[in-house]
């Protein structure tokens, strides 16, 4: 592949000119020396990121006003932190199980991973269950709902990680792909993880912290 | 420039003078291919041939129906309002439906038309033939974002027929007034309209995803991204904006969906409403007013910069020359993109704000002046002394120029903060934002529509028939727009659905309602012109030539025109220069194509027999 440019020097080429021109047509086409699939993945996390941001920053903002009465964190919620904080670590042993071709390992760390993804789901549920049952809904005040909504949005990027891990799981069993590319897909599920715990961590951390 | 394109020639003819043999492919060799050919997928029915295509450019043109669609309906919303302003004794219209109309009107066009034609119809019809790829990066995900699309389009018509309409709110959809008791569509229109947004989001995110790895990493050899046309650049970028703006959409819908439907209290704050106390308390309006407009700026420039960059290209074509200055008309796009996420609050000066954030926001949209002054001047430069073809592509361009300055130079009036506070709630402001992101983008995509339809059908479209669309069309509108500046300045106020006859009114005022509304009803029956000129070319136009208004971009250099699925038969294209190598001295065309290798361009010498 050709040499890393940075965005200046890339954006300052003058296409016109003979050295630029003969070092242009060698160009193979691609921008950056990642699959498309991990460029995907950081494009979506990216767009996550922006989301999260601005719902950290309408929490900041409203929890400003005098009406916000703090919630209380259960401690089933320190379990889910520890659940997803597992997975992460599952999988990123699984990505190096699957380079060194221990597939039956590898095998059973992906199914590890789907237990544990949908134990920290069922948590999640839980928690919910609980605080309702002890009367902090949605509508008695806004922290309550916050609480809500951060952990909805966290569940569904979870849920869409379970999708995208159930194609990388049945591909994997079937052995439909090659090498590179099921090492690929597994890489892009612990990136994911990974990102997704961060976000919880941060989103946990916050609510702790007020 | 002409120096700059002796030397190249002097530089290919060092090249000839080596190359003894005719059949020598030295000059003309590019390494080999590293990256594996992308795999297709291909369709087996008529089903998925022409419903649930994953091909790119039927996405494209299906996105660009759908949106051209919905994009009527918002026309004859117009008519409608505006007949009801210049007739106000009629009684034709109830003040909820006029609402209604002003509300679905804003969203339709600007979101539901031009966000969907731009990115979805051009992005996908353009950005893999002028990348030189074969399809989208991910061509399933492609289908599902154009159906989502769909199905975010058919919640927003439901709306009109569930109890109590569509909402009334306004497109800004300001809390607390757009889910309280008094607003038209209050409890469901309302919703519609957040769901559908929200699909439109979700719709949008897989479409970008595609658009932006494609032009990254899809490119046919000797792409380079400086040698890309500028209309890729701006679908790019726009693009790119997109991804971060829409997030702040979603979250605003989504914290209203739960105000409004659970009676949770994001933005709605403690308040009486008929007499009773809501069960409201302490939700900020300004929070979601802010998160509104940090997608609604950006927003504007979702629209512009694929009209910059389009209009870019087609005046380079139709002027048989070089854009001038391609670096700077990048670097503009860019930096406008990057600009863009630090104006949004100059839609709320009159929400009351620190003077200092004021200050703050009327320097940046100041400074976004400077590199959008730099485009103007850089497509008047363009086209000074080029080999100008008065063809209809051109027209609209040129129509786009006069406008967009015209528009932008009336954002630098709203701008400033003590300007924009006595013009704010005026007609001044809807003369000012149809001119600069209504007008001059419709022109453009008038204009990309008749330089790539034969891209599309292979047939050309009516040429009478497209300068009378243009004639009425461009004129019409200045002859809508003008008198509303006017009318502005005198203080008539925007958003009232009736105006009289009254101590506060000037007479004049009424006298140009109704001039302005028999302008409307003109400009919008003339672009029935346009649709059967669209759709009876297709079988009734004159067949195309390859190439017929020889351009340099890869899309018109496939193998077959119309290009068929997977676009370059069995090799992909090589690229050897830029796409704006125009009327080249000593070339024997006044177009090189950008995969025409280096050989077959140096006169006769290298002809092949």
């Amino acid at each position: 592949m050709s040499t890393k440019k940075s965005i200046f020097q890339l954006l300052t080429e003058k296409p016109w000119e003979k050295d630029q021109i003969e070092a242009d047509n060698e160009h193979q086409g691609k921008t950056l020396s990642l699959t498309k699939q991990k460029l995907g993945l950081r494009t979506i996390m990216a767009a996550s990121t922006v989301l999260f941001s601005l719902f950290i920053v309408a929490y900041s903002d409203r929890m400003l006003v005098s009406d916000w009465r703090n919630m209380p964190e259960p401690w089933l919620l320190w379990l889910n932190t520890g659940i997803l904080f597992l997975s992460s670590l599952v999988l990123h042993q699984t990505t190096k199980y699957a380079k060194k071709e221990i597939y039956e390992k590898t095998k059973n760390c992906l199914y590890f991973v789907g237990f544990l993804a949908y134990a920290f789901l069922i948590g999640q549920l839980i928690v919910w269950y609980q605080l309702m049952s002890t009367g902090y809904y949605a509508t008695s005040n806004v922290a309550n709902a916050f609480f809500y909504l951060f952990t909805t949005i966290h569940g569904l990027h979870i849920i869409g990680g379970i999708y995208f891990w159930g194609k990388t799981t049945s591909k994997f069993i079937k052995r439909s792909l090659k090498k590179e590319d099921i090492n690929n897909l597994i890489d892009i599920c612990a990136v994911y993880w990974h990102f997704l715990l961060a976000v919880w961590l941060v989103l946990f951390g916050l609510m702790l912290s007020s | 420039m002409s120096d700059e394109y002796e030397h190249k020639l002097e530089a290919k003819s060092d090249y000839v003078g080596d190359a003894s043999s005719v059949s020598t492919p030295d000059i003309d060799s590019v390494p080999k291919a590293e990256l594996p050919d992308q795999e297709l997928y291909h369709s087996h029915s008529w089903w998925t041939t022409y419903v649930f295509s994953q091909d790119a450019k039927y996405i494209g043109i299906q996105y660009a129906l759908t949106a051209i669609g919905t994009g009527l309906l918002g026309l004859v919303l117009s008519w409608l309002m505006r007949i009801q302003l210049a007739f106000p004794g009629l009684g034709w219209l109830e003040p909820t439906a006029y609402y209604q109309f002003v509300t679905m009107h804003g969203m339709i066009m600007v979101v539901y038309l031009l966000t969907a034609l731009f990115l979805g119809g051009f992005g996908n019809l353009l950005i893999p033939l002028m990348c030189g790829a074969r399809d989208m990066a991910f061509p399933y995900v492609n289908m599902l974002s154009y159906w989502a699309f769909v199905v975010a389009v058919l919640v927003l018509l439901a709306s009109f027929f569930v109890p109590g309409g569509p909402t009334g709110a306004g497109w800004t959809l300001y809390p607390p007034q757009a889910i309280t008791a008094g607003t038209p569509g209050y409890n469901g229109g309302i919703i519609l309209m957040l769901i559908s947004l929200i699909l439109f989001v979700a719709g949008f995110t897989m479409g970008g995803l595609n658009y932006i790895i494609t032009v990254l990493q899809l490119r046919a050899r000797g792409m380079t991204l400086m040698r890309l046309p500028l209309t890729i650049w701006g679908i790019f970028t726009a693009t790119v904006l997109a991804m971060f703006a829409f997030p702040a959409l979603l979250v605003g819908c989504l914290m209203m969906t739960l105000d409004s439907l659970l009676g949770t209290s994001f933005f709605m704050p403690a308040m009486v409403s008929l007499g009773e106390k809501l069960t409201y308390e302490g939700g900020s309006p300004i929070l979601f007013q802010h998160l509104f407009w940090f997608f609604g700026h950006p927003e504007v420039y979702i629209v512009a910069l694929p009209a910059f960059g389009i209009v870019s290209d087609l005046l380079s074509v139709h002027s048989r020359k070089t854009i001038f200055g391609y670096r700077m008309m990048v670097w503009a796009i860019v930096g406008i993109g990057a600009l863009s996420f630090f104006v949004w609050a100059h839609h709320m000066y009159v929400s009351g704000m620190n003077p200092w954030f004021g200050f703050f926001f009327a320097t940046t949209t100041l400074i976004i002046a400077v590199p959008t002054a730099i485009k103007v001047y850089n497509w008047i430069l363009t086209l000074w002394r080029g080999n100008i073809q008065l063809s209809l592509p051109m027209l609209f361009s040129l129509g786009f120029i006069v406008t967009f300055l015209n528009g932008g130079l009336t954002g630098l009036f709203l701008g400033n903060v003590t300007v924009d506070v006595p013009l704010s709630d005026t007609y001044f402001v809807v003369a000012h934002f149809h001119m600069v992101m209504g007008i001059a983008p419709i022109l453009v995509i008038f204009g990309a529509i008749y330089h790539w339809y034969p891209l599309i059908t292979g047939r050309m479209m009516n040429e009478t028939l497209g300068k009378i669309h243009f004639w009425i069309t461009f004129i019409g509108s200045y002859a809508i727009y003008f008198p509303m500046h006017y009318q502005g300045f005198v203080g008539v106020p925007r958003r009232y659905f009736e105006i009289y006859d009254s101590p506060y009114i000037d007479t004049s005022t009424l006298l140009l309602n109704k001039f302005i509304t028999i302008a409307v009803l003109i400009v919008g029956a003339a672009q029935l012109l346009f649709l059967y000129n669209l759709f009876a070319s297709a079988r009734l136009g004159k067949k195309s030539e390859k190439n017929p208004w020889k351009a340099n971009s890869l899309e018109w250099q496939t193998p077959q025109m119309p290009p068929e699925h997977g676009n370059w038969g069995k090799e992909l294209p090589k690229v050897y220069r830029w796409p704006y190598d125009f009327s080249v001295p000593g070339a024997k065309e006044d177009y090189i194509p950008q995969n025409q290798p280096p050989s077959e361009i140096i006169g006769a010498k290298v002809e092949k027999t």
